[in-house]
């Protein structure tokens, strides 16, 4: 039997609306408005996990995002599982199952445990010294790294749940909505403003909304009351738009901002279905506040860690708000009073409050004086030396300090308790400050790190900007908002404020112990069990930048980025080396601020709408006729059309011999297509391609090699003149967007002065090409009224025609070295077409054939692919392509590129052709080739870029580059695999009809 | 992310923008004419500036037009914007 901690009813749970939910295996209950954190502790459960390398057992620590321990995994359903979860955050509701994490068999006994006992072995580094030799060793190694490795099981099956993306714009964006984010969105709406506010919470109100003591008074009420008031008022206003559960992750410039909205987390199992998860909203503000608060620190001293320690900020928010005591012998350990208001409170709700050990000697405030009223025994001057208990803490040692707070004097006494609340006093949460690229100023006095100056149009108010007490705030907030909105007035001006709060404070990073620091474990990181011993290790090892000791130790590298513990690690860094706290800087705070799902960094782009899916007007046609589809940008291509249970290698196989010996046909919509039009039209193609363009007639085609101004080829294709000012260009599929952002660059910034006008056809004219020996036939029969004659219509020439009443464009051009016609047709039609040439074809065995059989019909000719055969390192030379590149045109791009000595070498690497020793043996594209297996290191003089099985010419065919390759003709080499060496002959590029007798039939 | 003044549009986000590298580098009239070590002056050396740097940047999911951008790499500050072929507003 549990006991029962519920204290009495508080602000936020609904004791009328009781909530099962389970954890490890067993069923407890809580209520409406807990989170799984209080409720854990409402049933007495302290231990929740275990830490990350020692295994140590840990509990819930804090009462926020900030929670370093309290880490579960849940579990909504069989597909659904989140690791990292942290308890402080989430919801509990109806059918919530949770497990702890990083522990086998159980939390309760864990295996791993024995590295608390191993520790000693473990220091700081521990991975990079062990596992550094031999080396051979580090596949072994790393199979055990990795199974100790991350903290929760991700997991193995897609996230079924829906998430989305949204914009939003606004004049103001307050993020916070604590004392002083309300009063700031309140004002900036009330300005005229159109204002968000953002909340991770699920109430509004901060710390203060249950700060109801005599001691915070605002106009004469107790702080928690006036804000109530407030808050009701700022519901009401129409340009204020209020988001809880939002947590802003990241803050980048320009005021962009990204948040995560939690829509469906806190909903019964049995509501979420069919609901947006999680919203990720883009936001774009004029103006930011950032009102983020501040979070408490611990205290660092040996033992710290153990489950029943928290922070005593969370001691009094579980009481306040949960209704939950923590514990019913509770000590308080601080350096400041915060302790006092947590000590006051639980008073109040008859809690029971053990002591109080404070390490400062002289204090005096009111709080103070309620708590002794209370016959509180406080120990003033005192610190904490040692913690015992090993699942929860059930006492504590004690020692007083030295005058100046470096050692421990006296004798120890002993304390017995069952939860010890910890504050080392406030760090402002100016992590998003920070990532929009603010730079930070050390406050000496407090020893914290404040805002400084601000990269964009944005201020940050309230404890996040040092402003820690509540006359500070209600004080300073208004008058930064009058500067920051350029407003007359607040209606914060004549407010009378009362608090009680001292803000003495004695800053010791690391307590001073009884024992060597080396044998104490005084965690500074819990989540990565990061101690000061390590970061003293780490500084003795010679590490000075706290980025180089962060990584060492890995201090403030967890999920949680070293929240509650940064701090510390910078200011025992400091006094260790001596040097001021200002002057290290800080680590950098990267976004997210909180994790987040990648569900939510995705949003809908997922399955199918990753990426855009393009698809030519024929699409359906290939879908019907069983068609394979492989993926060329953001294009779907026919690969190959299997029939009767063919293979790949089979179906193209049939197709490339049918497009040589008969008919073939092959869906080419995809090739970029640029309209080109000017007067000055030709001289701009001279410019851009190799070759010499201006005396090609009207009517005529041309194949061109573009180059980048390196001299390396870049793109090719047909450009063919369709009149005295207008010409069509073609481009590889891939390389069409590319090529056109390439030519209206030095359109727009190079040559102003030309009269030229491009424009993308790409998706408004469909490509066929139908080729083979009896393609004229086929063509003829589609469009009756066009001469087809050689003597016309000879190859590398274009006609308009008609098919029917609809315009085309016809090309006798050819990417397989058969007589070949390509029809350009406007898209709509284009499937229609396609059909026309299939029934035309029927007699002649018209074959469809995909994007394989197409590169297999060029690869005979050794036509290259621009992207397979070249790697933008190929010159036109280096391709043996000597005969395109214009000696005449005075320039083009990448002209003087091409005698640079580097590209005038001879032992580049060119295209050749490879023919195998073995005709049946098909070489593997990217192979390595060689020439001799025995002069070690062996040196590689190329590779293998495209390779078939060609059934024309009934031998393995392959081209590639080697070094030199060009002066190797004949010469033999070795294309060496796992298992064999293969023998290859260089040869020519160009395979099959040499002599374009095919072309010209 | 940045807010980018685009001459021709206005105001956009950075992405619908494409960067395109150090601005005023005029191409050779003459590359004939240039050694191997003034082509390769144009062709691949480049500043890379801390501070005022001017650079060029492509519209190119909006108007496709390019032009000039004056930039503190410091703090990624946009000083100016101007078309191509404008003289640059700060030095």
């Amino acid at each position: 039997m549990t006991k029962n901690l519920r204290v009495k009813s508080s602000k936020l749970v609904d004791e009328t609306y009781r909530i099962s939910f389970k954890f490890n295996g067993t069923t407890y209950y809580g209520f409406k408005g807990d989170t799984l954190a209080s409720a854990l502790l409402a049933n007495n459960i302290h231990l929740v996990g275990r830490s990350f390398k020692y295994h140590r057992p840990r509990g819930i620590m804090t009462a926020g995002s900030e929670e370093p321990n309290a880490i579960v995994q849940l579990h909504n359903g069989t597909s659904r599982t989140e690791p990292n979860v942290r308890a402080t955050e989430i919801e509990i509701y109806e059918g919530l199952v949770a497990t702890s994490q990083n522990c086998w068999p159980s939390v309760k006994f864990d295996i791993g445990g024995i590295n608390n006992f191993l520790s000693p072995l473990l220091p700081a580094g521990f991975y990079y010294k062990t596992f550094m030799w031999p080396a051979s060793f580090w596949e072994k190694y790393e199979y055990f790294i990795r199974k100790s490795a991350g903290l929760g099981k991700s997991p193995d099956v897609p996230d079924p749940d829906i998430y989305e993306h949204k914009y939003i714009h606004c004049d103001v964006l307050v993020i916070g909505a604590g004392i002083s984010g309300l009063i700031a969105a309140k004002t900036a709406a009330k300005s005229g403003f159109k204002t968000l506010l953002v909340e991770e919470k699920s109430y509004l109100g901060g710390s203060t909304i249950y700060q109801d003591s005599e001691f915070f008074k605002i106009n004469n009420q107790n702080s928690a009351s006036w804000l109530e008031k407030e808050i009701n008022e700022v519901k009401k206003i129409e340009n204020l738009e209020i988001k809880t559960r939002t947590s802003v992750a990241a803050f980048h410039g320009y005021n962009f901002l990204l948040a995560r909205e939690n829509l469906t987390d806190h909903l019964p199992l049995e509501q979420r279905e069919n609901k947006t998860r999680q919203r990720l909203l883009k936001i774009r503000a004029k103006k930011v506040i950032t009102a983020t608060g501040s979070i408490e620190r611990p205290l660092i001293f040996d033992n710290n860690d153990r489950p029943g320690i928290l922070l005593s900020s969370a001691i009094k928010k579980y009481a306040d708000l949960f209704g939950v005591a923590c514990g019913e012998k509770n000590i308080l350990f601080t350096n400041n009073d915060s302790v006092y208001e947590t000590a006051i409170s639980l008073i109040q709700k008859g809690i029971k409050v053990q002591a109080i050990i404070d390490n400062r000697e002289e204090i005096d405030s009111k709080l103070i004086k309620e708590t002794e009223k209370n016959n509180i025994k406080i120990y003033k001057g005192y610190t904490i030396v040692d913690t015992f208990g090993y699942k929860r803490i059930n006492s504590v040692s004690i020692m007083k300090l030295s005058k100046d707070g470096q050692k421990v004097i006296g004798s120890k006494e002993n304390i017995s308790c069952d939860s010890l609340g910890i504050s080392g006093g406030w760090t402002p949460a100016v992590h998003l400050f920070t990532q929009s690229g603010g730079k930070l100023k050390f406050r000496d006095d407090d020893q914290v790190f404040i805002p400084n100056t601000y990269p964009s149009n944005q201020i940050s108010i309230g404890s996040c900007n040092g402003d820690f007490t509540l006359d500070e705030i209600l004080i300073n907030t208004p008058k930064l908002l009058k500067e920051f909105l350029n407003i007359k007035k607040t209606e914060y001006e004549n407010i009378e404020i009362y608090s009680a709060f001292n803000k003495s404070k004695r800053n010791i990073w690391l307590l001073p112990s009884n024992k060597i620091v080396g044998k104490t474990k005084s965690f500074v990181d819990f989540q990565n069990d990061a101690t000061a011993k390590d970061i003293k290790l780490a500084l003795r090892e010679g590490f000075r930048s706290i980025e180089h000791v962060k990584r060492y130790t890995t201090t403030g590298m967890g999920t949680d980025q070293g929240k509650l513990g940064n701090m510390h690690a910078l200011g025992i860094i400091s006094e260790t080396a001596s040097s001021k706290m200002g002057e290290l800087g800080t680590t950098t705070f990267r976004p997210p601020y909180t994790p987040l799902t990648f569900g939510t960094i995705v949003g809908r782009n997922v399955g199918k709408y990753f990426d855009i899916i393009r698809k030519t007007p024929i699409h359906e046609w290939h879908v019907e006729n069983k068609a394979e589809f492989e993926n060329v940008g953001q294009w779907k291509r026919a690969w190959y059309y299997p029939q009767n249970g063919e293979n790949m290698h089979e179906a193209v196989q049939r197709e490339s011999k049918a497009a040589r010996d008969s008919a073939g046909i092959l869906d080419a919509s995809t090739l970029g297509k640029i309209d080109i039009q000017g007067t000055d039209a030709s001289e701009f193609l001279n410019r851009v391609y190799t070759n010499a363009w201006s005396k090609l007639e009207i009517g005529k085609c041309r194949y061109g090699l573009m180059l980048n101004e390196d001299g390396m080829v870049y793109d090719d294709g047909v450009t063919t003149r369709l009149d005295e000012n207008h010409y069509i260009m073609t481009t590889t599929t891939g390389g069409a967007a590319t090529v056109l952002g390439k030519l209206e660059d030095y359109l727009q910034t190079e040559w102003p002065e030309l009269d030229v006008y491009l424009t993308s056809v790409t998706d408004h004219y469909a490509t066929i090409s139908v080729c083979g020996p009896n393609s004229k036939k086929i063509i003829q029969k589609v469009i009756p009224e066009i001469d087809l004659s050689d003597k016309d219509f000879p190859h590398m020439s274009f006609k308009n025609s008609k098919i029917g009443k609809v315009k085309c464009r016809v090309m006798r051009i050819s990417f397989t070295g058969e007589q070949s016609y390509e029809i350009n047709i406007q898209a709509n039609y284009a499937k229609s077409v396609w059909e026309n040439c299939m029934e035309a074809g029927k007699e002649f065995n018209i074959t469809p054939y995909g994007t394989e059989t197409m590169h297999l019909l060029r690869a005979e000719k050794g036509f290259i692919i621009a992207g397979q055969d070249t790697d933008a390192t190929m010159t036109p030379i280096d391709l043996q392509m000597d005969w395109i590149v214009s000696k005449k045109k005075f320039d083009f791009i990448g002209k003087r590129s091409l005698y640079r000595s580097d590209t005038i070498r001879e032992d580049r690497k060119q295209l050749v052709g490879l023919i195998t020793d073995n005709p049946e043996e098909i070489l593997e594209e990217g192979a390595q080739i060689v020439a001799d297996m025995n002069k070690k290191p062996i040196e590689m003089l190329g590779h293998v870029t495209s390779s078939y099985f060609s059934p024309n010419l009934k031998k393995s065919i392959a081209l590639g580059v080697v070094k030199g390759g060009k002066n190797m003709m004949g010469q033999k080499l070795i294309i060496p695999m796992e298992k064999k060496q293969i023998n290859v002959t260089v040869t020519d590029p160009v395979f099959l009809d040499k002599e374009n007798k095919r072309l010209n039939a | 992310m940045f807010l980018i003044n685009c001459p021709f549009c206005g105001e956009r986000e950075q992405s619908e923008f494409k960067a395109g590298g150090e601005a005023h580098i005029v191409r050779p009239k003459q590359p004939t004419e240039l050694s191997d070590d003034q082509w390769a002056e144009y062709l691949f050396m480049r500043k890379n500036i801390k501070g005022i740097q001017f650079e060029r940047w492509n519209h190119i999911h909006g108007c496709r037009k390019w032009f000039n951008m004056v930039r503190d790499t410091s703090n990624d500050e946009i000083k100016a914007v101007y078309k191509m072929g404008e003289k640059p507003p700060v030095k």
